[in-house]
């Protein structure tokens, strides 16, 4: 009884917020409901046909592959290597640690707009710079082919602090003696020790920092509504960005549905392999 | 890893790391440069830093007056706090319950609080968004609240921690009379304290940066918080006035940085651990 009185609050607002909305969800993508209309009527896997047999939806799939391909190894290298240097020496880590750390936490939307600046063809610092080194310069927001890799390089930028922090983690729980033994057995060079233990002893961190990774970029949305619209054409569309361009701004309802549980799909199998990954490591420790 | 750098190696990690960090702050040096710089000077095809004519009270002034700038950071204020208040007077409690007392469905709630962590909130905001619209609160404060007052999160960690406490406490606490709430009140939120913060700060910077749900919830200009609010910004702007725009920006992202940069150690604790999850 008690317990019910401290528990319920939450409770109640998890089914009505949570499971009665994801349900809901999955009950839509089967049916013909078009949002304000009085009735439905069930139509099987109608909508997911549809859906995969779109060309933008293909498109976009796709996009989100290649965004997450890229932006995953990009942050995932790049964190590694941050957080082993700042975790080499003893001077200055703190201020290092949060300079990579900013654009985690900065509001992306504005971030965007400063990216935008940065990008812009003629007064833009990159497109100024590449001109001074004689490096081809292009519109990069605008171009098919430049503008998904300029977005995942973005994502890269905004995500790096963030598996950085979690390598210097990692980092820390390694024991010192591991590397005393290492020392002993002649490896006291500094990159005998980073291929002997370091790396090593990283491995299930890393495998967990992938899927991570892998979470945020699958999500990413703020600097493609900002910066592209998805364009152009279909270029930079992203499953985020086409979820909510279906359900939203061409109200499609049933087809929006169908984009949601694909994408709920792809991000609980990611999970699943992250609850692996946890696993893993609790039992290799 | 090793601390003993030959002086070579400490000045190449040196090095590397200030290269790499002054790549990873361009963007805001661009943005806060813009930010100071007459019209006639950001169109000009060379860059310096630092204007030759100083305009950053121009650029600033009209920011905070020709869009509602002030009043978007003051959605942001509210909708946050409202946010965290209610995500922790729900999930405090039924923390308690899950961590202390023992009742039967007490896994199964646990279970639930697992799946609702699962979910990507983006999944459930057409089911929310109707929900919002047939109880007749889109485009108010309550649109940009509703979805967001339990945290399965917060339900989480905050189970976590209270399981650390030991019973004894409990015990001598309700010796001394304490009700229940009294407990979670009195007695595990303030033993709970840095992983209250730690939440606290995931939940702050996740809003307050959130543009999905904002975009979804609400159409009025007098409702948006910062991130939907400076895209309507750029959009007026049509992208010729830079100066005001990335005044503007440097105005949205200042109080997160700032905050960050006095309490570090703590944002990194509690968006490393609410990231997670």
């Amino acid at each position: 009884m008690l317990a019910c009185a401290l528990a319920g609050p939450a409770v109640l607002l998890l089914f009505s917020l949570f499971f009665v909305p994801v349900i809901a969800v999955f009950v839509i993508s089967l049916t013909d409901w078009q949002f304000g209309a009085p009735t439905f009527a069930f139509v099987g896997i109608a909508n997911f046909r549809e859906v995969l047999a779109d060309e933008g939806f293909r498109a976009s799939l796709l996009n989100t592959i290649v965004y997450v391909l890229i932006v995953v190894p990009g942050t995932v290298i790049l964190g590694l290597a941050i957080a082993v240097l700042i975790e080499s020496g003893r001077s200055l880590r703190a201020l290092y640690r949060a300079l990579h750390f900013l654009p985690f936490m900065a509001t992306i939307a504005a971030m965007a707009i400063a990216w935008e600046a940065l990008l812009h063809p003629t007064i833009g610092l990159v497109n100024q710079t590449f001109l001074a080194m004689g490096l081809p310069t292009a519109n990069w927001l605008r171009d098919e082919v430049t503008a998904l890799p300029v977005l995942a390089i973005i994502g890269i930028w905004q995500n790096l602090g963030f598996a950085m922090v979690l390598f210097l983690a990692g980092l820390k729980s390694i024991p010192r003696d591991l590397y005393d033994a290492a020392e002993i057995d002649g490896a006291d060079r500094w990159l005998d020790r980073l291929c002997t233990v370091t790396l090593p002893m990283l491995n299930p961190v890393s495998m967990f920092v992938v899927i991570v990774v892998a979470l945020r970029a699958f999500e990413a949305f703020d600097t493609i509504k900002v910066l592209t619209q998805g364009g152009p054409g279909h270029a930079s569309d992203v499953l985020l960005y086409t979820l909510y361009r279906e359900s939203f701004e061409y109200l499609r309802t049933g087809y929006g549905a169908s984009v949601a549980v694909i994408f709920l799909a792809i991000v609980v199998a990611l999970t699943l392999i992250q609850a692996r990954a946890m696993d893993k490591r609790v039992h290799y420790q | 890893m090793s601390v003993r750098l030959s002086p070579t190696a400490a000045i190449m990690r040196h090095g590397v790391l200030l290269i790499t960090a002054a790549v990873v702050l361009v963007p805001f040096v661009w943005m806060v440069s813009l930010s100071l710089k007459p019209p006639g000077e950001i169109f000009r095809q060379h860059f310096s830093f630092l204007p030759e004519q100083w305009y950053a009270v121009q650029n600033y002034s009209k920011a905070l007056t020709s869009a509602p700038l002030p009043r978007y950071m003051g959605n942001g204020v509210l909708v946050c706090a409202a946010i965290l208040t209610l995500q922790i007077l729900i999930c405090a409690p039924c923390a308690y319950a899950l961590a202390k007392l023992r009742f039967r469905g007490r896994d199964l709630i646990f279970g639930f609080v697992l799946i609702g962590l699962l979910l990507p909130h983006q999944v459930l905001s057409l089911p929310l968004f109707v929900l919002g619209y047939e109880l007749g609160i889109l485009n108010t404060y309550a649109a940009l609240i509703f979805p967001f007052v339990v945290s399965p999160f917060g339900i989480f960690l905050f189970r976590q921690v209270f399981k650390t406490i030991p019973d004894d406490v409990v015990h001598a606490a309700r010796l001394d009379g304490l009700s229940e709430l009294g407990i979670v009140w009195k007695v595990m939120v303030p033993m709970a304290l840095p992983a209250v913060i730690a939440f606290s700060i995931f939940s702050v910077v996740g809003h307050w940066n959130d543009l999905f749900w904002p975009l979804i919830a609400v159409r009025s200009e007098s409702l948006m918080p910062p991130p939907l609010g400076i895209i309507a910004f750029a959009n007026e702007q049509a992208g010729n006035d830079y100066g005001p725009l990335m005044a503007a920006a440097t105005i949205v992202v200042l109080p997160l940085v700032v905050a960050f940069l006095a309490a570090q150690k703590w944002f990194v604790e509690g968006m490393t651990g609410g990231a997670v999850k």
